[in-house]
């Protein structure tokens, strides 16, 4: 096996246009499980941690520029306030060890439906920046998982950001796990509220064969809100609302039996979390924190 | 410890601590103190060498190929290709196995290499031994196996041919004709060992009748350091291992079976073992090690990676269990009639060991007058299973506690109330008919307990204490607290007639000036502290502050397993035996260098002490150039076999007793759990280290809590689906709840110091304790653990959720 480990993000394009079958290595949380397991036998390991282009964020008005490489303990420690929803879910992600290493980069290379960073990605907005010698795109968030552990990344790009919206109302992350720390996401959901366009987002996690979003939950809350004026009132979320957002939820998602739960119960736990997770974000709005 | 007879001369308050002149404080470290163990530094900073670490320069990687079958037969092994891979010194089959070709620590009926049939995923198949690990992984999966798949037999019942009772249905009757099993896995049948106590009346009847069915899925001891060892050939056809195990001189034996050798050609080490609660006490690359090495006359070095090591050792007996309980209108027992089936999986190892615990200790520390147990051990295709700490007592205790929990309910009576009624206590008669003749403080268990301060009330504005933790499931929607009680009751040492015994070395000698102490036994360390006791023991007994404990190996005789919480009872006793005759031999010699009869002599703080006269003169004075070793055997007291019809028989050592309190919140809704607290009470007879007692008890509660929340192996069509730690789940200290713990010291007569075994009662009763409060809180029967959110919010009528969920019957 072939190592890489350019130190320029211009040398690491020419890498992976060379091998285009090179696997890309961030903190290696994933990618060091699956040689470990001998699932894969990549002919080149493309070490991506040298990359300075990788490592940094950066922001403006409208949004926040993650780079690839940056940690989960860089995202809860120095983005904690700006994006609380990925920050929420950075903090449930594996053990500190993990969170030192692995990256949201990681997370989107994975593409795992299980993967905690993408349900506040889809609810809260973001592109994702894939760079390749032939030039830099970006994609919408909810175009980006191409199905199960795949996503629309060329063998000749690298995913080099991913842009998130600085948010504009109260965000929250869920997630379901048979114990209290370290695990894998049963089930998650995360929600955003978007004022300023009168907007709910959702991302739903370990749920389908990608992360996805509740379309159709997401209009139908946007306008029930509308209909009783509530984002102008400010005023009370009816219960029955806040029920049928859940189960609008779970409908969008088409979960299946493993051993981490039943089908079932994913169901079941994502229009709990979706009403919880509504009204949390509510009565946030309500007192004007974050709105 | 024994107290000093004159006062210490105190240091003036500027001089440092230790002086030349005053030993440093741990140097005492006598029993009943909480010394640091010898090999704590190396463990904390990491350079302690585990089985894993060992290394030889020249040595080869011994790997193993593995059946990915449950149940085949296997036409043909082709090892050619595998063998012509550069790298390769070694690919061996059954063929090679010189001596026996089967092995067992009870029953040798499991193949070193397979022969012709499999019986589990992931029995061993054939062996590669190559210069890099990953040549020999690579090579095995070139070895060609040709099997002709069997459909599989998973459960323990169609096993044997029992019909699945429905709940309040009869008991199936017992087994009489073979012909109604499922296909034998075994020429003998699928049945290990059927198990009956049959006291009193046979059709008792009572005035408030529960009956339950409990299902306990497949636990792993989930030890960090995976399986282990280095094989060195001698060069007279000899072998030298070293290996993380339990027990040496039980590998030995079947190491030397297996390779017709004698005890002498075949030297077994201790390497650092990482844990082992059980999954170590059957073979595992042993052999196969061995065989290697002979064969390539090179060092073989094997160790398991995480998924193999899931294959590589037997697991803790998934149950099913029907229990009946009558009782008075006033909650005393009248009878309990129960059936356990255990399923053992492929081949047999401890099972009919296990099968005798659950049936006999698996009525609880209760007083029954009317019993009717029928226990079973089982063949199947499933995963082996063996010993795991607590050892049938863990399964049974989910089920006769959830039951004492339904009569209290059915009674209208308290919980604690009615175990109190019904408590074991000294003078008891147990169920294979045994007095109880030793402290059973059960009552007082419970009394303590039930006395202990409740955690505060819910504080949910830290995530942290919640159900679900930062994973921000609620905010305290749907979160109910429950308080449950669980007494665990389990024999310590090896019962039913086993010769059990231990051997010790120890010798005293001046060493730079100084008596020092040197103790060798064969007896395994494998985290939970012999070491120290043994230098604790020497130390008091001898009034020495050095103690030396030599490395563990086959050179002395068998210290026993390091299992049934036995050892500081066994191997303790046997180390204390030793010395007792060293300071004999010393104080005789005292007497020759005094040129007096002195009768009133002990040993303390280096010197030969007298009752009347104080010290009258060092050890070191004594023994000169003298060294005085004693090497011996010691047993506890005989127990014996149980008759086959009525299981009566003084069949037990000694009982461990222990207790728990869990309080919970539950998130009914998500069906999440967090454990708030777990308090124990627990009688140790005699706290040898105050410090490890509360280590064994913090450790067995948390594995016991892990049961009833989340460890399981998951087996589907006799295969394992989560042989990682990415999903197989054990509690992270998020999961560990505070622990107030209250140690009782009832000495036990016929114990060395009056000790009881500690490792494994807390292990039986934390988990059904922990079911109990989710029941409490939640207000189901949840008859199965591990118990799974989805158990948690199924209200059993379709409402979901949505619906208040259905109380406890009354
Ligand atoms: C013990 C443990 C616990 C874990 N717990 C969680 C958890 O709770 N939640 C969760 O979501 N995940 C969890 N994970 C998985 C893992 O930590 C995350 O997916 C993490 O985000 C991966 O990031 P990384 O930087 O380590 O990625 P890597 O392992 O380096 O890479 C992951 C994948 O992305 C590809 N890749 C990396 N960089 C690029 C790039 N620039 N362009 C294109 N492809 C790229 C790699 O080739 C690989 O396929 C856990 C893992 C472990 C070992």
């Amino acid at each position: 096996m072939e190592f890489l480990a350019p130190t320029t993000l211009a040398d690491a394009l020419a890498a992976k246009a060379e091998h285009p079958d090179a696997m890309p290595i961030l903190g290696g949380t994933d990618v060091m499980v699956e040689l470990n397991f001998d699932r894969h036998r990549p002919p080149v390991l493309l070490d991506l941690t040298r990359v300075p282009e990788l490592a940094e964020w950066s922001r403006d008005d409208r949004r926040v520029r993650l780079g690839a490489g940056v940690s989960y303990t860089r995202v809860i420690d120095e983005l904690g306030h700006v994006l609380p929803g990925l920050a929420m879910a950075s903090r449930t992600v594996g053990s500190p060890q993990i969170r030192n290493r692995g990256t949201v980069g990681g997370n989107l290379g994975a593409a795992s439906p299980a993967g905690d960073s993408h349900p506040p990605l889809l609810a809260g907005g973001a592109e994702v920046e894939l760079a390749s010698l032939a030039g830099t795109r970006t994609v919408p968030i909810d175009e980006f998982y191409a199905g199960v552990k795949k996503h629309v990344g060329r063998p000749d790009e690298l995913i080099t950001a991913v842009y998130v919206d600085v948010p504009t109302g109260p965000q929250q992350f869920s997630k379901i796990g048979t114990r209290n720390a370290m695990v894998i996401s049963v089930s998650a959901f995360s929600l955003a509220l978007h004022p300023d366009r009168r907007r709910v987002g959702t991302g739903i996690g370990s749920a389908a064969p990608t992360p996805r979003r509740a379309a159709d939950a997401e209009t139908f809350i946007a306008g029930a809100l509308d209909d009783d004026g509530l984002w102008e009132s400010k005023g009370a979320l009816p219960d029955a609302l806040a029920r049928e957002f859940g189960e609008r939820v779970q409908t969008a998602a088409s979960p299946i039996d493993d051993v981490r739960g039943t089908a079932a119960y994913r169901l079941h736990s994502l229009a709990v979390m979706a009403r919880r997770t509504l009204a949390w974000a509510w009565s946030d709005y309500q007192g004007g924190t974050n709105a | 410890m024994t107290i000093p007879t004159e006062a210490p001369t105190e240091a003036p308050p500027e001089s440092p601590a230790e002086t030349p002149d005053s030993p440093p404080d741990n140097a005492r470290g006598g029993v009943g103190e909480s010394p640091q163990r010898p090999d704590a530094t190396l463990k904390v900073t990491g350079e302690f060498a585990y089985g894993s670490d060992l290394w030889m320069d020249d040595m080869l990687w011994g790997v193993t190929l593995r059946s990915p079958h449950p149940y085949a037969r296997i036409r043909n092994i082709d090892i050619g290709e595998a063998l012509a891979t550069a790298g390769v010194f070694a690919v061996l089959t059954h063929e090679d196995v010189p001596g026996n070709k089967t092995f067992g620590l009870e029953i040798a009926d499991q193949p070193v290499l397979a022969i012709d049939t499999v019986r589990y995923q992931g029995e061993p198949v054939a062996l590669v031994a190559a210069d890099h690990p990953e040549i020999a992984r690579q090579a095995a999966k070139k070895i060609k196996v040709d099997y002709d798949v069997l459909e599989p037999v998973t459960d323990a019942r169609t096993a044997l041919g029992h019909s699945t009772p429905d709940l309040h249905g009869e008991l199936a009757e017992e087994v009489t004709e073979l012909s109604r099993e499922a296909a034998h896995l075994h020429p003998q049948g699928n049945l290990v060992r059927h198990l009956k106590v049959r006291v009193g009346d046979p059709t008792p009847s009572a005035d408030v009748v529960v009956v339950g069915e409990y299902h306990v899925g497949m636990q792993d001891q989930a030890f960090l350091g995976p399986e282990a060892g280095l094989a060195v050939p001698d060069d007279v056809g000899g072998v030298d291992l070293y290996i993380a195990t339990q027990w040496l001189h039980v590998d030995q034996r079947q190491i030397c079976a297996a390779l017709n050798l004698r005890p002498d050609q075949v030297r077994l080490s201790l390497a650092g073992v990482g844990g082992a609660f059980g999954g170590r006490e059957d073979l595992s690359m042993h052999v196969h090690g061995c065989l290697l090495a002979l064969h390539t006359r090179k060092p073989i070095k094997m160790v398991y990676n995480r998924e193999e090591s899931f294959f590589g050792h037997v697991h803790r007996h998934p149950a099913t269990m029907r229990y009946e309980h009558g009782a008075d209108r006033d909650g005393t027992l009248v009878y309990v009639k129960a059936e356990i089936y255990l399923d053992g999986g492929a081949y047999a190892s401890s099972t009919p060991a296990v099968v005798g615990n659950a049936g006999t200790m698996g009525l609880g520390p209760y007083v029954v007058p009317h019993i009717h147990v029928d226990c079973y051990g089982v063949y199947t295709n499933n995963p082996p299973c063996g010993a795991m700490r607590g050892f049938g007592s863990v399964q049974a205790a989910f089920a006769y506690e959830a039951q004492m929990d339904k009569l209290a309910a059915s009674l209208g009576m308290d919980p604690v109330e009615l175990r109190i009624v019904n408590a074991m206590a000294e003078g008891s008669l147990a169920p294979t008919g045994q007095i109880i003749d030793s402290a059973a403080p059960v009552v007082e268990l419970l009394e303590r307990l039930r006395a202990m301060p409740l955690p505060p009330a819910l504080d949910s504005s830290d995530l942290r204490h919640l159900p679900g933790g930062v994973s921000n499931t609620t905010h305290g929607e749907g979160v109910r607290r429950g308080v449950g009680y669980a007494v665990a009751y389990k024999n310590v040492a090896f019962s039913e007639g086993y010769d059990d015994y231990s051997t010790a070395r120890v010798r005293l000698e001046v060493v730079g000036g100084a008596p020092q102490a040197t103790v060798h036994t064969a007896a395994a360390e494998v985290g939970q502290g012999l070491v120290t006791v043994e230098q604790q023991i020497c130390r008091t007994e001898l009034g020495v502050d050095t103690v030396v404990v030599q490395p563990k190996d086959t050179q002395v005789g068998s210290g026993g397993s390091t299992s049934a919480s036995r050892q500081t009872y066994v191997t303790g006793g046997a180390v204390q035996a030793a010395c007792h005759k060293v300071r004999e031999r010393l104080l005789a010699l005292t007497q020759d260098y005094l040129h007096e009869t002195l009768h009133d002599l002990r040993l303390e703080g280096g010197m030969v002490v007298s009752d009347t006269r104080g010290a009258v003169a060092s050890i070191a004075d004594v023994l000169g150039a003298k060294a005085l070793e004693e090497t011996l055997e010691w047993r506890h007291r005989k127990t014996e076999p149980i008759d086959p019809e009525k299981g009566q028989g003084f069949a037990h050592v000694q009982y461990a007793f222990a207790a728990h309190r869990a309080v919970v919140d539950v998130d009914v809704e998500l069906g999440l759990v967090k454990v708030v607290e777990l308090a124990c009470t627990q009688d140790v007879g005699k706290a040898i280290n105050p410090d490890a007692v509360v280590g064994q008890i913090q450790g067995g509660s948390t594995q016991g809590m892990g049961l009833a929340l989340m460890e399981e192996i998951q087996i589907s069509e006799g295969k394992i689906r989560n042989p990682s730690f990415t999903d197989y789940l054990i509690p992270t200290i998020l999961d560990t709840p505070p622990m107030p713990i209250e140690v009782l010291e009832y000495a036990d007569p016929h114990a060395p110091y009056g000790l009881r075994g500690v490792g494994e009662a807390p292990t039986i009763s934390s988990g059904p304790a922990v079911m109990a409060a989710i029941r409490d809180a939640c207000g189901l029967e949840l008859t199965r653990v591990p118990v799974r959110p989805e158990h948690i919010i199924d209200s059993g009528d379709g409402r979901g959720s949505r619906g208040e969920p259905k109380r406890r019957q009354p």
